[in-house]
């Protein structure tokens, strides 16, 4: 992945927090890591992408941050239901939003979430994966893109 | 009663959101679907006068869905939520029909402002 690429993602990161809740991430330093060492919280939401950039994208994050951020959004229930969709949700948002810079062939699923499995989450084994660490109200999540 | 609002979303919290935040607004939700085929399956019997419509959805995606439902009713008021950043998508979509396009994530104010500019000419 290209320089200006992980900055679109820093980017739209930033904006998705900033616009949901009014207060930016604490955005830790990006780093590259090995398919088999990714960080899982306990929920993911996994985007598929195939097209010209096939891999996958997916969102990490504890617990907590997500109840936080569901209550920030107005939304009363705080059920693992709801928990499972937001991470969803913020997954395909970001996925989707990265099509402004990766273009209309970058083709992404509906999300699939997973809840603590990290054996759940398939990566392409042959490239290293983007992580861009947060932490938001104290807690950790993670954005991870393994992209071919 | 105002008008009538139809929410397509395969997600629970934005339906909750859009929900919420149009009631206010004097529209009256009718009927809520989480994919496109679930939204033409109930579209006749709610007669809505607008639709908010997400695009990346199981099963039925959201343009085929926009396509099916005009060929119901024509006159119909569609508004896409989607995620979707490109212009190119969003073109395409209003070539199907869709009348506006309002970008994930939105605020309140964004969908407000959205909505009053898809009923504008009413």
């Amino acid at each position: 992945m290209e320089e200006q690429e992980l900055r679109a993602f820093v980017e739209i990161v930033n904006q998705y927090f900033e616009r949901q809740t009014g207060r930016l991430p604490d955005l830790g330093t990006p780093y590259l890591g090995e398919p088999s060492a990714l960080p899982i919280y306990d929920f993911t939401g996994v985007i598929g992408i195939s097209g010209n950039r096939p891999g996958c994208v997916y969102f990490t994050a504890h617990r907590d941050l997500l109840r936080n951020l569901l209550l920030r959004v107005g939304e009363p229930d705080l059920s693992d239901d709801n928990l499972s969709d937001l991470v969803g949700e913020v997954a395909n948002t970001i996925s989707g939003n990265a099509r402004r810079v990766f273009g209309p062939d970058f083709m992404i699923s509906v999300p699939v979430v997973v809840a603590g499995n990290a054996k759940a989450i398939q990566v392409p084994r042959n490239v290293k994966a983007y992580i861009l660490p947060l932490r938001w109200h104290k807690q950790e999540a993670a954005l991870v893109a393994s992209l071919q | 009663m105002g008008l009538k609002l139809m929410i397509v979303d395969d997600s629970n919290i934005i339906r909750s959101k859009i929900a919420r935040t149009l009631s206010r607004h004097d529209m009256a939700v009718v009927a809520t679907a989480g994919d496109g085929e679930e939204a033409v399956r109930q579209f006749s019997a709610a007669r809505p006068d607008v639709v908010t419509m997400d695009l990346t959805m199981p099963r039925m995606d959201g343009l085929e869905c926009i396509r099916a439902l005009r060929r119901v009713n024509p006159q119909v008021h569609i508004l896409v939520v989607s995620a979707l950043a490109d212009k190119a998508t969003a073109i395409q979509a209003l070539k199907e029909g869709a009348q506006g396009f309002l970008c994930k994530p939105f605020s309140e104010a964004d969908l407000t402002e959205a909505m009053d500019e898809l009923l504008g000419d009413d």
